[in-house]
């Protein structure tokens, strides 16, 4: 082994001491000539070459086979990076692993680790066993890979394994094992145990993690900004972690709402960041994360601390319309719309939907049945905030004894100070005293009281005041009832009585009563006896997912007992509240594990070993082919190998030039195409027909084509021709389904077939004869409109001759075409209908066109039509019918349009 | 390729394109055999040459009274002296020949035998009589004769390097000799010498694959003749290309002067032209040369 650098066959190395007695054997050879027939060697014989270097294979070559032998000697030698260290003990292999919160960020790198040492065992035979100390369970050993299928099913735990070693020993065989502890690097208290129990049954190697465990402590707030703590086991140099503020958008989507970085000093175990987040985001925060760390300790919930509590807000009088300002809940809204959810309504709506907290703004009565329904309200743990009002005041609730809704009793009337028709100046407020939950709140000088209702001195009167004007009277008083309280603020919610809640004041007193926001003080007290569901858990790599099935934990376990199976951090819902449960507590302290004297401590390999053998030999391979190549042209072989990797190059290409070759020539001039029927009599027939047809257009009109193409519907491109003679025969092949899709859209694009039974018999439309038949089966796949026999005034009668009859060889009569529409109707004066726009797509007729139209190269018709000079003008005709066909392909319906000019020259008064 | 028949439908194919070649005959020199070239002068033949008095020999049988009756002379009716020119063919069919550096073009022996069928359908269109050097094929006319030379054609020859064959050739006859010309020069210098002591004149044609003619070839080779008896090695063959192309146009130079001394033609064709361009050359050397 050579630094990080191994091999598995060392000895195979001595042959590279071979290689410079190859050097000189391959120097003497020169490469191998190429034989060849010559018959002119007879001019050759005397001459001599010019140089003799070439009789030895040049330096450069020899180098080429020297690195490509080098390369396969070292390959076969097995070369490994980052070879495995030794291996441990010799009988059976415990495998014992933290498996904590700790260990979950490198997790992958354990799983490989403790594969790695599985397989090692696996070779030597030895029997393996894991011990998971989070959750440990009985240890048989078993073949290692059997042990190693397992692996893939172990997972960190959110929790720190706290076993014991006495919990542990009884799990272990009596036999001796060797040990490998696989640790996550934090101190715990049993772990000196565990070594002792370990190094009495045999050896023990502790694999230490590169990487040092950090984690996020529960967030706390101060004075309006979270403030985020982030710990780590060593104190090492400085480090920055990015926190994260996760929660859920207004849509209920999780978001990141705030990111902050976390900056740990050089040598700090922690180090805090602060988030100002407004009351609204702070409200729908889920929970707080280290980014990219994944694990239960980077992950802290939060609970209902947090969470948007609601409020019902109920007046007195509500009928003072209009009179925004002087509505008792205007203040309370502003107030705290922007921390709480709102509800409005009547009490016993309300109450079902269970309320953090009520207030009363002025609510002299309660009906008995809200009455009893509040009081159950809050004695499970609800707040009922009541504010005075001269409803109250007037009324007799709590005058003669103590309201069970009011904290005290009431003096008739109030008292109003400093108005017009009294003595004295309106009372400002006193300090807060100490146990008073406003304590410390800062004292606007602005407020003062000028109306009040008065408390009855009273016993308990006393410890119930939590606030009060600067004469001692009580300002805000409070009592318990039941888990809940009731808070009086003895003037009104308006500004009417006092100018309390137009300041600033007012609102820290709201959040002073936790009726904006929990300021939870979580204990355990008072959870005796209550059931705690959990919503949602942490798993060991921090993520968050529902607690489904999870049984209910009891209160008083919630806080103190330390995390396991049954007691997993998250989320829990009580029955008012959730509470959050996490891993790392407020108190936690991280440190780093320190072992026994003496204990064999090594650090992980993270770097896997990796055997480069192959890449050498392809190495060797990939210069053996540049030795080919270079030996090639040194030998001159090297131009017929190019020339032959070229020659297979270029024979993809042909096929493109022939389309190229056939666009061209359709495309170049007009073409008249005929479908390939592949029956070469028809075919030829058709060929010469629309060379004929050709020619007489060339020499009567202004279209001048170029001679006919074939055309395979498999193969050609179709949009090039604008017509298309297809003759019928019964044997010919259907187009296949591309065929078929391709002259739909050549028939859409305004192209034109002429289908031609030839046996004059479609016209009846009979599908009697054969041909019929398989037009018919040939042209159903076909997108062809409704046809009708050619009407007597269609376009086509006139577009070059005037003509009424089409023969061609035959001289049946009908000729179809796409029907003309419904509405075509015949103007008064007009000759012909208007009739549709286009051309048809199809025209159908039985006269064997072709045959008349046939002619030879040199120009004389191959087949006699009908007889004498009759049939010379059926000819005549066919030619013509041909040509008023071309005409309405390219012209379409423009013949059509003359019928017009009448009525446009009738208009212009012409 | 090489079976008589495929030889002979290629070379009909060939000798269809020109017209009839006739070769002008200048001398009569012994060979006194009708033929349809008309002579320039009285004497045995089928076409009227002219009309002269009679002389005294003259049979009276020889008379021609038609023409005697309209004058008060007697008139013997003189024919055109028509004679036919012999051809000897020499090609040759040495193992040298069967080369071909590429399948796209033919065998050097394949061009040389296709020449030389074509020349002789054209002679013997044109009334002359073709033979083969040598006594194994004597000149003679008529289209079995074609046959006959394309079965001789179709023989290949077990030798290295063809000599020329100037035994047993007419005096004043013509003559045609197709080679690559490869083989002992001097071989070459004795036939002309002795075939231009008979009076015989012709045509020197060098078949060439044009392998031969550009010398493409690199790196380290062995050159070896058809028959494998001679070869020679090189290291660099592109180095040696220069002087291979030296001593090509030497050898030329030495065919072409030997040529000129004797009255003969002399041309170099290359397989991968055209066989027409060939044939022309012939029909017009031949001409010149009559």
């Amino acid at each position: 082994m050579i630094g990080a650098l191994g091999f598995t066959a060392p000895w195979l190395l001595l042959g590279l001491i071979a290689l410079p007695i190859l050097w000189v054997l391959l120097r003497a050879v020169p490469p191998a000539p190429i034989r060849r027939i010559f018959p002119s060697v007879t001019l050759l014989l005397g001459l001599k070459d010019d140089e003799q270097v070439s009789d030895r294979t040049p330096w450069w070559l020899l180098l080429l086979r020297m690195l490509a032998l080098a390369a396969l000697i070292i390959g076969l030698a097995g070369p490994v990076l980052n070879p495995r260290s030794d291996e441990i003990g010799r009988g059976p292999l415990l495998i014992a692993i933290d498996a904590s919160w700790a260990s979950a960020p490198d997790w992958p790198t354990r799983i490989d680790m403790m594969d790695r040492v599985l397989r090692d065992t696996a070779r030597a035979g030895r029997t393996a066993a894991i011990l998971n100390l989070s959750a440990p369970e009985q240890v048989t050993f078993q073949s290692a890979t059997e042990v190693q299928s397992t692996l893939a099913g172990l997972n960190p735990s959110a929790w720190e394994p706290s076993h014991s070693a006495q919990s542990i020993e009884p799990l272990l065989s009596d036999d001796a094992f060797d040990t490998v502890w696989l640790s996550d690097e934090i101190a715990r208290d049993t772990r000196n145990d565990i070594v002792g129990l370990f190094t009495s049954k045999g050896a023990l190697r502790v694999l230490n993690a590169p990487s040092t465990p950090i984690a996020l402590a529960p967030a706390r707030f101060e004075s309006g900004v979270t403030i985020l703590e982030a710990r780590r086991a060593t104190n090492g140099p400085a480090q920055t972690v990015q926190a994260e503020v996760h929660g859920k958008d207004p849509a209920g989507a999780p978001r990141i709402l705030a990111r902050a970085d976390i900056v740990f000093e050089n040598s700090a175990k922690t180090a805090i960041a602060e988030v100002s987040l407004p009351a609204e985001l702070r409200a729908r925060i889920t929970h707080f994360a280290l980014a990219g760390v994944r694990s239960a300790g980077a992950v802290t919930l939060s609970d209902d601390s947090l969470r948007r509590r609601e409020v019902a807000l109920i007046a007195g009088r509500e009928d003072r319309e209009g009179l925004e300002l002087l509505s008792p809940l205007h203040y309370l809204r502003q107030a705290l719309q922007p921390n709480a959810e709102l509800l409005e309504g009547s009490l016993l709506d309300i109450l079902p939907a269970a309320p953090d907290v009520v207030i009363l703004a002025d609510v002299a009565t309660i009906a008995p049945a809200e009455k009893a329904a509040l009081t159950d309200w809050v004695e499970e743990g609800g707040l009922l905030v009541r504010f005075a009002g001269s409803r109250l005041a007037g009324s007799d609730v709590s005058r003669s004894s103590e309201d069970m809704l009011m904290p005290v009793r009431l003096r008739a009337g109030g008292r109003t100070v400093g108005g017009a028709m009294s003595w004295g100046t309106p009372k400002a407020l006193a300090p807060f005293t100490e146990d008073s939950p406003f304590f410390g709140l800062p004292l606007a000088g602005d407020v003062d009281v000028s109306s009040q209702v008065m408390a009855q001195p009273d016993p308990t009167l006393a410890a119930r005041v939590i606030a009060s004007l600067s004469d001692g009277t009580p300002l805000v008083t409070r009592k318990p009832l039941g888990e809940g309280q009731i808070v009086l603020f003895h003037v009104t919610a308006n500004a009417e009585w006092s100018s309390l809640p137009l300041s600033g004041l007012f609102v820290s007193m709201l959040d002073r009563l936790a009726i904006s926001s929990l300021a939870g003080d979580q204990q355990a007290s008072g959870l005796e006896g209550t059931t705690w569901k959990p919503i949602r858990v942490v798993n060991g790599f921090g993520r968050i997912a529902d607690a489904d099935t999870l049984p209910g934990v009891a209160g008083e376990r919630l806080f103190d007992d330390p995390l396991g199976p049954d007691l997993q951090p998250g989320l829990y819902e009580g029955k008012a509240r959730q509470i959050a449960r996490n891993l790392i507590s407020a108190e936690t302290v991280l440190n780093v594990a320190s072992w026994p004297v003496g204990t064999d401590i090594r650090q992980m390999q993270t770097r896997p070993e990796t055997p480069f053998g192959g890449i050498l030999l392809s190495l060797a391979l990939a210069l053996l082919m540049i030795d080919i190549v270079a030996s090639l042209a040194m030998s001159g072989r090297l131009r017929g190998a190019i020339v032959g990797i070229g020659a297979l190059l270029l024979l993809n290409f042909p096929a493109d030039a022939q389309q190229d070759a056939f666009a061209l020539a359709a495309s170049s001039e007009l073409v008249l195409g005929h479908v390939i029927t592949r029956n070469a009599d028809v075919d030829r027939v058709a060929e010469a027909g629309l060379f004929g047809l050709s020619q007489t257009l060339f020499f009567h009109t202004s279209i001048e084509p170029a001679d006919p193409v074939g055309i395979d519907l498999e193969t050609d491109e179709l949009a090039f021709f604008p017509l298309l003679y297809w003759p019928i025969t019964p044997d010919q092949p259907a187009p296949s389904a591309n065929a078929y899709s391709k002259l739909n859209a050549y028939l859409r694009s305004g192209g034109m077939i002429l289908f031609d039974t030839r046996d004059a018999d479609i016209a009846r439309f009979g599908a009697a004869s054969p041909n019929g038949r398989k037009l018919q089966s040939l042209a159903a796949p076909l997108d062809i409109p409704p046809l009708e026999p050619l009407p007597a005034d269609h376009v086509l009668t006139r577009t070059f001759y005037l003509l009424q009859d089409f023969p061609g060889r035959h001289t049946a009569r009908d000729v179809w075409l796409e029907a003309a529409p419904k509405n075509a109707e015949r103007v008064e004066g007009m000759p012909f209908r208007n009739l549709n726009d286009g051309v048809s797509p199809v025209v159908i007729g039985g006269n064997d066109w072709a045959a008349a139209w046939a002619m030879d190269a040199r120009g004389s018709s191959m087949f006699p039509i009908g007889r004498g000079f009759a049939g010379e003008r059926q000819r005549e005709l066919a030619y013509r019918f041909g040509v008023n066909l071309v005409m309405h392909v390219l012209t379409g319906n423009y013949k059509s349009d003359q019928v017009h000019v009448p009525a446009l020259l009738d208009r212009l008064g012409q | 390729m090489n079976t008589p028949r495929t030889l002979r439908l290629n070379a009909e194919s060939e000798a269809s394109r020109l017209p009839p070649l006739l070769v002008r005959a200048e001398h009569l020199a012994g060979t006194v055999l009708l033929g349809e070239h008309g002579r320039r002068r009285a004497g045995m033949g089928d076409d009227f040459w002219q009309y002269r008095p009679v002389q005294l020999g003259d049979s009276r049988r020889m008379i021609d009274w038609r023409r005697s009756a309209r004058s008060d002379n007697e008139f013997v009716r003189e024919r055109e002296w028509q004679v036919a020119q012999s051809v000897m063919l020499w090609v040759d069919a040495s193992a040298s020949m069967r080369f071909t550096s590429n399948t796209s073009h033919p065998e050097k022996s394949d061009r040389a035998r296709l020449i030389a069928l074509a020349a002789s359908i054209l002679l013997i269109k044109g009334g002359e009589r073709v033979g083969v050097t040598g006594t194994d094929l004597p000149p003679r006319r008529g289209r079995a004769q074609v046959l006959r030379l394309a079965e001789h054609f179709s023989h290949n020859a077990d030798v290295e390097y063809g000599v020329p064959e100037a035994r047993a050739m007419l005096p004043h006859a013509r003559a045609l000799f197709i080679s690559d010309f490869m083989g002992d020069i001097d071989a070459v210098e004795q036939a002309l010498t002795k075939a231009a002591d008979r009076g015989v004149r012709g045509a020197l044609m060098q078949v060439l694959d044009p392998a031969e003619e550009s010398f493409p070839f690199h790196g380290r080779t062995i050159f070896e003749s058809a028959g494998k008896t001679l070869r020679y090695e090189t290291l660099k063959a592109n180095d040696l290309r220069d002087k291979y192309l030296e001593k090509l146009a030497a050898r030329k130079d030495a065919l072409r002067h030997l040529c000129s001394v004797t009255g003969w033609q002399f041309t170099t064709h290359h397989t991968d032209a055209s066989a027409q361009t060939a044939l022309l050359w012939l029909h017009r050397a031949l001409e010149q040369s009559a």
